[in-house]
């Protein structure tokens, strides 16, 4: 196989004890010869130890001693497994509400979501809460796994009524694109092969959707964001002027040629050359990581960003989040943070509580005084000096912040710029 | 637009370069922990692009258990030269010779976390803030669970259960005065990406990865290099093999595999189709279920 052409999908998964979930991913695994030998092996004789009847696939992902004790995955997993058309990255988190934190972590860099449904039991509050933080994080696919299609009899109708559903609840969020297969994980139906008991599905298996799902748009390609990491001064004599403007590119396509400007100081630019090694690339785009020379000696450094002339990021000092509480400690207004955005550090204040909302009914709670751990909350923020942003609607990058402890430097909230 | 994607190398290669670069910009002190494996050596190749034409700006720690392949010294020698770079070496010797550490023994003696000592002494001494590593998430199931900025106390250790939530690519190295942090750039790569990696970018590696005969001693299973630092069981016998290594760590606890695999294409192809996980010779990781979880929170890396 060609295995060097290949894309790389990042996809997550939420799920609860006895939805399937351990199963699902088990089999993807499984069935794309991505399970070793002595892992297997070894989960075998775990679960012989511990007298299950099964082999319990759930081991392969719960690595901590504390997760394998109690049977229970508690923080995010990162399992990876290639197929000839697609490297996949998993997180799979916990799906319980007292692991939303680590839900929002895993979807915070996925392309995609699985979302599993207990045929046997339709929609619950779990599923409209994993559903809303793939809405919350834009994760731009979801695929909805109706599982345990084998103990309702492979129904139609079953899974039809779920489908509808879960289209009405999802009206109310902003999924760009949702899928629905009816699967049976334990079976391997639609998972990998296409099921034979169910002729009434005439749509395509799990994996085909990850390994055809259309990524390439996922990122901004038009609004052009490069957030200056570091600057490369070399100091050699073949390198005396030489000035680099390290970092990853954000949103865009850049090209040499290109009439830039550098933000905070406006300053109106060229960009000489973009390159990688002292190899010079032509077009450089998100999620690129490359060395910028300018035309101009313009004097930035870590912090600042380089926009194109006429399509600048909002400036200022006021900003509109969600963001997702992380900490054990309850925050309230009029605190004072760390705020994290781009390459960009400042210190910050909590101005203004302004409601919760019920990750189940997604209601609003009005009238609050605190924000506690996996609340989801909007409040209004001032940092001390001006961040050049977008909505993360527009980038989930320079749309997202990180809200830090001044006293014990603990991350305690991540924030989605409204 | 869908000419517009890169592949998942060049995202992978974007995202380590894009970590390596936090490092040196959040850090006063950072490190690359060197261990003369594949993974250090593609993590040095990529700090190398990351500053370019810059030198890679941290020196390279590398600990010496005295336990080397001496391919690994001769190779690290030379790479340090090449890049113009520092090197900082920790000695385990030393360690034991100071009453630091204690010597194992027994047949299965290894100096494996006797490393753990002459590591944190190590960055002790130099005030390193910050060590980068080659470890990966698929090598391990409790490396799954590493963050990219992975915090150490004071003492060295890490606490599992009480991780920093790592979102998006914002890295939060925030920490206090004598804390430390562990760095893992190359987190989501898998034995194959590095592999399909250095073939892409032709990265040269020490000769021992490649099938060579070797004097071997089989012992549970585990295919051993006679060396100076193996002592021979009753019923062992010494048989020279055709081996290569899919790890490299210290002779005596390091599995090799039988294997004729001498290039890049056919050892990529090997593990196209190989059933058993690279760390599945280290004889390390066979102590115990949690071996490497126990290591990892007393400061191993």
């Amino acid at each position: 196989m060609d295995y060097q052409d290949i894309e790389l999908l990042r996809f997550t998964t939420a799920g609860s004890v006895d939805d399937g979930k351990s199963t699902l991913i088990g089999r993807l695994l499984y069935d794309s010869k991505s399970i070793f030998q002595d892992q297997l092996d070894a989960v075998e004789a775990s679960s012989k130890s511990k007298g299950f009847d099964y082999v319990d696939l759930s081991l392969l992902t719960d690595g901590l001693k504390s997760e394998r004790e109690q049977g229970i995955t508690i923080d995010v997993a990162y399992r990876y497994f290639a197929t000839p058309k697609r490297k996949f990255i998993i997180a799979d988190t916990p799906g319980h509400i007292q692991y939303t934190r680590n839900m929002v972590t895993g979807a915070s860099t996925a392309n995609l979501a699985i979302i599993l449904v207990d045929a046997r039991k339709g929609m619950l509050e779990q599923t409209h809460r994993h559903a809303f933080i793939a809405s919350l994080l834009r994760i731009p696919h979801a695929i909805v796994c109706v599982n345990k299609m084998d103990l309702v009899d492979y129904s139609e109708e079953v899974y039809t009524n779920i489908v509808a559903d879960f289209k009405a609840f999802s009206s109310k969020l902003d999924i760009k694109d949702i899928q629905f297969i009816p699967i049976s994980a334990l079976n391997g139906d639609n998972v990998v092969n296409r099921s034979e008991n169910m002729d009434w599905y005439d749509g395509s298996t799990l994996m085909y959707h990850l390994e055809t799902v259309h990524i390439s748009s996922d990122h901004n390609l038009v609004d052009c964001r490069f957030p200056i990491q570091s600057v490369i001064r070399p100091h050699t004599l073949d390198y005396q002027d030489y000035r680099g403007f390290a970092g990853r590119i954000d949103g865009g396509i850049f090209k040499p040629g290109d009439k830039v400007k550098s933000l905070p100081s406006g300053f109106v630019t060229t960009i000489k050359t973009i390159e990688l090694n002292g190899e010079e690339i032509a077009e450089a785009f998100a999620p690129m990581s490359v060395t910028m020379t300018l035309e101009d000696e313009i004097d930035n450094s870590r912090g600042d960003m380089i926009v194109r002339e006429n399509n600048v990021p909002q400036i200022g000092q006021d900003l509109e989040v969600l963001v997702s509480w992380m900490s054990t400690t309850p925050m309230q207004a009029r605190t004072k943070v760390v705020i994290k955005h781009t390459t960009n550090e400042t210190v910050g204040m909590i101005k203004e509580l302004k409601y919760k909302i019920d990750i189940n009914t997604l209601h609003r709670i009005e009238g609050i005084d605190k924000v506690e751990m996996n609340d989801i909350a909007r409040l209004s923020i001032r940092t001390a000096k001006p961040i050049f942003f977008d909505a993360y609607k527009k980038n989930r990058q320079t749309g997202s912040i990180i809200i830090i402890d001044e006293q014990t430097n603990e991350t305690i909230g991540a924030g989605m710029i409204i | 637009m869908s000419n517009y994607i890169i592949n998942h190398l060049r995202e992978l290669e974007s995202e380590a370069i894009f970590v390596i670069r936090e490092i040196a910009a959040q850090f006063e002190n950072p490190v690359l922990l060197f261990s003369g494996g594949k993974d250090s050596i593609l993590l040095t190749h990529l700090a190398k692009k990351a500053f370019f034409p810059a030198k890679i700006p941290f020196p390279l720690i590398h600990i010496d258990t005295g336990h080397n392949f001496p391919e690994t010294i001769a190779f690290r020698d030379e790479l340090v030269e090449k890049l113009g770079v520092t090197l900082i070496v920790g000695s385990v010797q030393e360690a034991i010779d100071k009453g630091r550490a204690k010597e194992e023994t027994g047949a299965d003696a290894s100096r494996n976390s006797l490393q753990i000592v002459s590591l944190l002494d190590t960055l002790e001494e130099h005030k390193v803030d910050a060590a980068m590593g080659g470890a990966r998430r698929d090598e391990e199931k409790a490396r799954a669970k590493e963050r990219f900025f992975s915090h150490r106390d004071e003492f060295g250790q890490w606490d599992p259960k009480n991780q920093r939530p790592e979102l998006w690519n914002l890295f939060n190295g925030r920490k206090n005065y004598g804390e430390h942090f562990r760095v893992f750039p190359i987190s989501n790569w898998t034995e194959m990406d590095v592999w399909e990696y250095i073939k892409l970018e032709n990265i040269e590696l020490p000769s021992l990865y490649f099938s060579h005969q070797r004097d071997c001693v089989v012992r549970d299973g585990v295919i051993l290099a006679n060396s100076e630092f193996i002592t021979l069981k009753e019923g062992e016998a010494v048989e020279t093999m055709t081996v290569r290594y899919r790890t490299c760590g210290d002779m005596p606890i390091t599995g090799a595999v039988e294997s004729t695999a001498d290039d890049l294409d056919k050892i990529i192809e090997e593990i196209a189709t190989t059933r058993t996980t690279e760390r599945g010779g280290r004889a390390d990781d066979k102590r115990a279920e949690t071996a490497m979880e126990d290591r990892k929170k007393q400061g191993y890396f």
